[in-house]
């Protein structure tokens, strides 16, 4: 690929304890980018972006290479490190576990641009009104003045966006930042990170369980399975045109709000934790409908195809027969 | 409404007379000052399924809470296969016969189960207490139910901690099935599940319907969800119901104003997400 990298992940390999969290990971994101991370719980997709923001719990043994804007990011420590971290900003699925509860919005949301950017309290305050009223939060010297509790679940996460961009970072991190709104709400908040990423040009890692939501607002999107990427697609063609068995197998196995179907597609079986995938095979391959034998005979490697990115063996021959799904 | 299945349910009177299973009528309920939920009134008929939509403070949950028993409605009534119960059970006795009209699978199959007994020994005591049956009839038909939700016999000899959420799901839906009641609440409990997962219990709950007749009350947020497990819908907004109808028709043409931005907010391939479009009653208020 042509196109200089924002973010590159190369053979990225997490061990908690004695197991794997993540057994590979490779993924570049390029400038304004948006790439969606897709997976079932266990997949990896959390840790993967802990990984990258270097926040992974004490005693986390990582292998791989992570590089940001060139520069090697598992060698970052101390200021160099606060100042990643201010580049490549994170949003989390529940604001109210992120924020202390006992300190007020305006500490929170100005503590990274006094502490580690050397803005003057006052400034930090003014940019801090600002950066509300961009998500929608117009009576923002008030709202500084409160307490998370006094927040509404949809209104603290519009305040973490906002935190989040104040630090003027290139690359923003986003777990699951509207799993836990209302469907309207999360319309709105979608918006707001839709609109303020294109305006300030950043790039996006967004991270979600809705094949759908990853469908409708990502570039391109990368799904996880057992602590491995399996499919990097263009995301219109995630639906209607995937490369691997399980993309197809997520897609089917969705309700569809458009109309009732006699049986859902279910895939048997339950979706494998990294930690508990065979070293030397598929891990899909025991709930795929189309494995065969050499499926369980070696670690399938990520193959282009298409301009996307399979980890199937049979990608060639499966061409056009993952069966299209309703979406 | 026909009865396709009531030769399958000899226990099931409102099955035989067609009588609706389920009355909620004018159900009111305030909690100090704030109405949550605010006359609101529905049928459901024997073996029919209903889905109560709307975001969280429109009071949906609530409601299944009255229905279950949990919280008493300020106003209005409740009948079950034509049993009062706005009031609290006068006795033990009472209070199982509700039980065998109405059992509830809550969303978080993580917190729902007592993590000191096995899926068997929990269904056990349901049948115990429910039916009072000896011992190797509870046995027989704690076989049946593990089957039935899909669970090995090793899942259903373990506690609930070595089980996954689909499992231990599986295993509350196995607990309320016990009681064989002619209504089941679903609040939100396929919500939390991973899709593939999600897809069988939707499967598994179609099957349960099909052999039972049991009518669920499906509370969702997920539309797609609803369309795929109900008939009708009805749809809450501030503690009202503000739409109702057949679940198709309410999904395909909505018709009030917060149904309309519900649906239009769900997300599909060319879906651009919009901010500030709704009214000005509906904008998003600090939780009180």
């Amino acid at each position: 690929m042509a196109t200089q990298h924002l973010l590159e992940v190369t053979g990225l390999r997490v061990t908690l304890g004695d197991g794997a969290a993540l057994r590979g990971v490779d993924l570049a994101i390029r400038p304004r980018e948006v790439l969606g991370l897709v997976g079932e719980s266990g997949s990896g997709k959390s840790m993967t972006a802990r990984a990258i923001d270097r926040l992974l719990p004490r005693g986390a043994q990582v292998a791989g290479q992570i590089r940001f804007q060139g520069s090697e990011v598992g060698a970052l420590a101390g200021a160099q490190l606060r100042s990643y971290r201010n580049r490549v900003a994170m949003i989390f699925q529940d604001p109210r576990a992120h924020v202390n509860p006992v300190r007020r919005i305006g500490d929170f949301m100005t503590e990274a641009l006094r502490t580690n950017l050397g803005v003057r309290a006052e400034e930090a305050r003014q940019r801090a009104v600002d950066m509300l009223s961009q998500v929608g939060i117009e009576d923002g010297q008030r709202r500084l003045r409160q307490y998370p509790h006094e927040l509404s679940g949809g209104m603290l996460q519009r305040v973490m966006i906002a935190a989040a961009l104040l630090t003027e970072p290139a690359l923003l991190l986003a777990d699951e930042p509207t799993t836990a709104l209302d469907v309207t709400t999360q319309a709105e908040v979608m918006a707001i990170l839709d609109e303020l990423r294109r305006e300030y040009g950043l790039a996006m890692l967004f991270i979600t369980h809705d094949l759908e939501l990853a469908a409708a607002i990502c570039d391109r999107t990368a799904v996880m399975y057992a602590g491995q990427i399996v499919e990097v697609r263009k995301s219109e063609l995630l639906h209607t045109d995937p490369l691997h068995p399980y993309t197809a197998a997520l897609a089917a196995a969705r309700p569809d709000i458009a109309q009732k179907s006699r049986r859902l597609r279910a895939i048997p079986g339950r979706p494998l934790s990294a930690f508990e995938a065979p070293a030397g095979e598929c891990a899909f391959a025991p709930r795929c409908p189309h494995a065969e034998p050499a499926c369980q005979a070696a670690l399938p490697e990520l193959v282009e195809l298409d301009g996307g990115l399979s980890r199937c063996i049979r990608v060639a021959e499966l061409r056009g027969q993952l069966e299209a799904t309703h979406a | 409404m026909p009865d396709r299945n009531g030769a399958a349910r000899p226990g099931g009177t409102a099955l035989l007379t067609g009588a609706p299973v389920l009355e909620v009528t004018n159900l009111r309920k305030e909690f100090g000052s704030l109405t949550a939920v605010d006359d609101v009134s529905f049928t459901i008929a024997a073996g029919r399924s209903l889905a109560v939509v709307g975001e969280s403070g429109s009071g949906k949950t609530t409601v299944a809470r009255m229905i279950v028993g949990l919280e008493r409605p300020t106003s209005g009534t409740i009948a079950a296969c034509g049993n009062d119960r706005s009031r609290p059970a006068r006795s033990a006795r009472d209070r199982r016969r509700r039980g065998g009209e109405v059992q509830i699978v809550f969303q978080d199959p993580y917190t729902s189960l007592d993590p000191r007994q096995t899926a068997e020994g929990v269904i056990d005591e349901v049948l115990r207490l429910h039916h009072g049956w000896p011992a190797d009839r509870r046995r027989a038909r704690i076989d049946e139910l593990v089957e039935l939700v899909g669970l090995d016999s090793r899942q259903a000899r373990a506690l609930p901690r070595t089980l996954s959420g689909g499992q231990r799901q599986r295993v509350a839906i196995a607990r309320a099935l016990a009681a064989q009641p002619q209504i089941l609440i679903l609040d939100e409990s396929v919500a939390a599940l991973d899709v593939s997962i999600q897809a069988q219990v939707l499967n598994l709950l179609a099957d349960i319907r099909d052999e039972t007749a049991v009518s669920y009350i499906l509370i969702s947020h997920d539309l797609a969800v609803v369309r795929q497990l109900t008939d009708e819908a009805v749809v809450m907004y501030r503690g009202r119901v503000v739409e109702r109808g057949r679940t198709a028709q309410v999904l395909d043409d909505p018709q009030d104003p917060y149904t309309k931005r519900l649906r239009a907010s769900v997300p599909r391939p060319g879906w651009k997400p919009s901010r500030r479009q709704m009214p000005p009653a509906h904008q998003e208020e600090d939780p009180t």
